[in-house]
């Protein structure tokens, strides 16, 4: 099946197998290999990218739901050459230690600061709890969010 | 210790571009480094096996361990351009050639052995080498401008890649001396006079930035699983449910029908599916009708049913296999004011490294060579299985070393490499193999199960004498790490370790043994601390009265606390101490309970670690904090059970690890200064935690907690049971 949709702002059209999902189009077909797969059940975030600017786990998400809708992976969320104001954040807290679960991380802290730019901590663990790291970086991760939110 | 001019006099091979170069000492050997290195290192000179330099003055440093977010490839390039004398902004890190007679190491700190990152080893295992290195490399440089500008050595120095020769002025980049340099046809010799005053270092011991994390934030950081090659095919293998069965496929053909599936596979162990996506095999595997072998060993084995063994084989006096023996600890007992005994209790966990286990193999048309992609902590041994299965040379492997998504004990296996090239070995085609989650949860090799009988006896001050425990499980040698503690002066003790094999995997995980036994000796303690009515604090300060060192850490940790001051209503502190792979590490965890859900809050952690030198102190403390984590994920929640030998658990829905709701409010590092050679602190922090959490929650409760992990069930139960008899037997 063919299906048509708006990646990383550009419009692309892909040929796919009935049941594929969009994690592995998006690492297989389009070679965007920063949304992982870990865990293959919604339960742990690694996959995490945006949906009409909305965090979803692309691993259960059937390309079939994905025609003509707004997708933004790890590689595309920073617009234009400067990065998103979290990478540099996850930089300045040296937040990543394997670093495997650090795309969904970053997709999932993207989405809470758009609809709510200044989290309290327990609102950003509240909105961040689904997404795991095994390395244990969450105190990190906090951090970083927070130093992102308290410059606005 | 001398560095090795040996690095340079033995051959090694090293393939870029498909050419194979011999490389030693001789004349020719050092262009032949540089041809070979000129490609892939940006057009830098070779000055040793560690250090290449531009003329543009960059410098790339090779790193020969597996990076699994530990930091160590940007910690061993420290050392190295700490001596070398660069910018660091001028350094790049690049993996080093997978070629264990140079760039491994042997368990003494000499280089040449197997390239494994295991046991928090390589900081402190390559740390004075890689010095050694560094000054090699600079000495190289040196020697250059001392020949050409007729000058001794002596009266010259460096400064961030410049050499100076202060007498007359003259000045010289690093870049600029490459440029006319032709390599000694012996590297020079030095010794540890050549090294530097650690007062003089600019880079061990300051924060560093590590050189992974802008790749780990941007998603272009590559995993094994991320690697693509052209012509690639997908894989997946149904494995035994049970460690030991043997498969017979009943329906190959129609497998072979269904869409995308290219190859069945019989192995072994399981069945192999190689297809065109991950997820067509996947939908495929559940067509798979598979007859398995009865009779494996594990076939019987039930871990929850195995504890009542463990308790039998405890009580029934037999000796074990002694891992301590001093003074004499049944007269010890017989003749203390009071004694106490207590049993604790694990569960097997299970690694749960994020990224699972993959591998990406292409085995040659004849079965003549083979190139590899692989995350592990064992890169040589992943190279060499490689070569082992298709019985040739190790030289004719080509093998690349990537980012490991996690590791923990679990990726020193090379099992998943040996699948990937039998299966590419039959379709003679690149493979990527990955292991689902549920592959890499029931196909686990688990930290092993145990029970320990702790006994102990006091004299007549409530003081310690005598000192028991015994460990039965099964995991065999890996439950013996961390059962002594021989900083704790007690004069009676007696350990022993007693396997009972169940036919099921185990494996090293995250600090061994040291996660259970820790937790016990540090619960016993305590248990034993409120019978005889002290403070836990004060009990340890007497108990390592005679290692000042280790006594330091605890008054660290406790002056961090404020040990004893006042807590909110309904919290309290418990303190642990333990040794990991030479790190001291004392914990404090600060708790509350929910006592309607049995739930352990954990609200702050006090962390206070001597580790000797410290090469990137801001990395050690990110260790030390997902230690923590990791420690709090293993105590509060990780448990893999068996049921007729097939594990019970299949993904993270029934397998919990911990989120950030379990992440304390805060976790408080401390680094001690010291001078001491450095300790490994990748595995420091987690086996203090079960202990810590224990222990604040029999001062929260009195109630001892004795059996990880402690869910909410568990927990509940303990609040529930009464009538704990008087000398502390339960
Ligand atoms: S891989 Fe999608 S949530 Fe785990
Ligand atoms: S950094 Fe390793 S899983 Fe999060």
């Amino acid at each position: 099946m063919k299906v048509s949709f708006s990646l990383n702002r550009k419009a692309v059209e892909v040929e796919v197998e009935e049941k594929a999902t969009l994690l592995w189009t998006l690492r297989d077909k389009f070679q965007l290999t920063g949304t992982k797969y870990s865990c293959g059940i919604a339960q742990c975030g690694s996959c995490t990218v945006h949906i009409e600017g909305n965090p979803v786990r692309s691993c259960m998400m059937p390309m079939r739901a994905i025609a003509g809708k707004d997708i933004v992976t790890i590689e595309g969320l920073s617009e234009g050459d400067t990065k998103h104001a979290l990478q540099d954040a996850w930089v300045e807290e040296q937040v990543p230690q394997c670093g495997y679960c650090q795309s969904g991380q970053i997709m999932q802290a993207a989405a809470l600061l758009k609809k709510n730019p200044n989290p309290t901590r327990e609102e950003i663990v509240d909105y961040m709890d689904g997404v795991l790291c095994r390395c244990g970086a969450y105190m990190r991760i906090i951090s970083a969010i927070q130093r992102v939110a308290t410059k606005g | 210790m001398k560095t090795t001019t040996t690095i340079s006099r033995r051959k090694f091979l090293n393939r870029v571009g498909g050419v194979t170069f011999v490389i030693s000492a001789g004349a020719l050997a050092p262009t032949l480094i540089t041809a070979a290195f000129d490609k892939s290192l940006n057009g830098t000179k070779t000055i040793s096996a560690w250090v290449h330099i531009g003329e543009d003055n960059q410098v790339t440093i090779l790193n020969p361990a597996a990076e699994m977010g530990q930091g160590s490839m940007t910690a061993l390039a420290v050392i190295i351009a700490e001596e070398l004398d660069v910018d660091w902004a001028n350094v790049t890190i690049q993996d080093s050639p997978i070629e264990p007679d140079v760039y491994g190491l042997q368990w003494g700190g000499r280089l040449g052995g197997p390239m494994i990152t295991v046991g928090s080893r390589t900081v402190r295992g390559y740390y004075l080498a890689l010095r050694l290195a560094g000054a090699q490399a600079r000495k190289v440089l040196m020697q250059h401008v001392a020949t050409k500008w007729g000058v001794p050595i002596t009266e010259l120095n460096s400064d961030s890649g410049v050499v100076i020769h202060e007498k007359s002025g003259q000045k010289v980049t690093y870049g600029t001396i490459v440029a006319t340099l032709k390599l000694p046809e012996k590297l020079p010799e030095v010794t540890e006079v050549d090294l530097k005053n650690p007062k003089e270092f600019r880079l061990i011991g300051k924060k560093v930035s590590r050189f992974d994390i802008p790749t780990k934030s941007d998603g272009t950081a590559q995993y094994a699983i991320d690697v693509q090659v052209p012509g690639m095919l997908y894989a997946v293998i149904s494995r035994s449910p049970v460690n030991g069965a043997k498969p017979t496929l009943l329906n190959e053909q129609q497998i072979l029908t269904m869409k995308g599936i290219y190859r069945v596979i019989p192995l072994n162990h399981g069945i192999g599916i190689v297809g065109e996506s991950f997820e067509l095999c996947q939908e495929a595997r559940k067509s798979l009708k598979i007859d398995w072998s009865p009779g494996a060993k594990a076939t019987n084995y039930q871990s929850v049913e195995a504890y009542d063994s463990y308790q039998n084989k405890a009580n029934s006096h037999e000796k074990g296999e002694v891992i301590t023996e001093e003074g004499n600890v049944n007269d010890a007992l017989a003749s203390a004011a009071r004694t106490f005994e207590s049993n604790y209790k694990n569960d097997f966990v299970y690694h749960a490294q994020m990224e699972p286990l993959n591998a990406v193999v292409t085995v040659a048309e004849d079965g003549k060579s083979a190139e590899a992609w692989v995350g592990s902590q064992a890169h040589d041994g992943a190279r060499k299985s490689v070569a082992d299965v298709l019985g040739i040379p190790f030289s004719d492997v080509t093998y690349h070393s990537c980012y490991l998504g996690g590791g923990f004990g679990r990726r020193s296996m090379s099992d998943y490499v040996e699948e990937a090239t039998h299966l590419s070995n039959a379709v003679k085609r690149p493979v990527k193999l990955v292991w689902s989650r549920e592959d890499d949860m029931q196909y686990g090799a688990f930290r092993p199960i145990s029970l320990q009988r702790m006994r102990a006896g006091v004299d007549a001050e409530g003081n310690i004498t005598a000192w028991s425990h015994q460990i039965v499980g099964t995991g065999d040698g890996l439950m013996s790490s961390g059962a002594k503690s021989p900083y704790y002066t007690i004069p009676n003790q007696y350990i022993d370790l007693h396997n009972m094999d169940a036919g099921v995997r185990t494996k090293h995980w995250r600090s061994v043994g040291h996660g259970p036994n820790k937790y016990a000796i540090e619960a016993f303690i305590d248990e034993v601390t409120m019978a005889v009515n002290k403070d836990p604090y004060q009990m340890r300060r007497h108990l390592l009265r005679n290692n000042p060192r280790e006594l330091a850490v605890v008054d660290k940790v406790a002056e961090m606390c404020q040990w004893g001051s006042p807590l909110p209503e309904g919290r309290a502190r418990g303190m642990a101490f333990a040794e990991r792979s030479g790190a001291l590490v004392a914990g404090v965890a600060e708790i509350s309970v929910d006592r309607d859900k049995g739930k352990i809050k954990v609200h702050r952690f006090w962390c206070a670690m001597d580790a000797g030198v410290v090469v990137q102190p801001d990395n050690a403390i990110a260790q030390l904090e997902g230690g923590v984590i990791f420690g709090i994920s293993s105590v509060m929640h990780e448990s893999i059970t068996f049921k007729d030998g097939a594990v019970e658990q299949s993904n993270f829905h029934n397998y919990h690890i911990a989120r950030m709701s379990d992440a304390p409010e805060s976790i408080e590092c401390h680094i001690i200064p010291s001078q001491e050679a450095p300790a490994g602190v990748g595995e420091a922090s987690t086996p203090v935690v079960g202990g810590a959490i224990a222990n604040a929650f029999l001062a929260l409760t009195g109630k001892a907690l004795c059996h990880m992990p402690f869910t909410s069930e568990k927990v509940k139960e303990v609040l529930e049971e009464y009538g704990k008899s008087e000398n502390g037997q339960r």
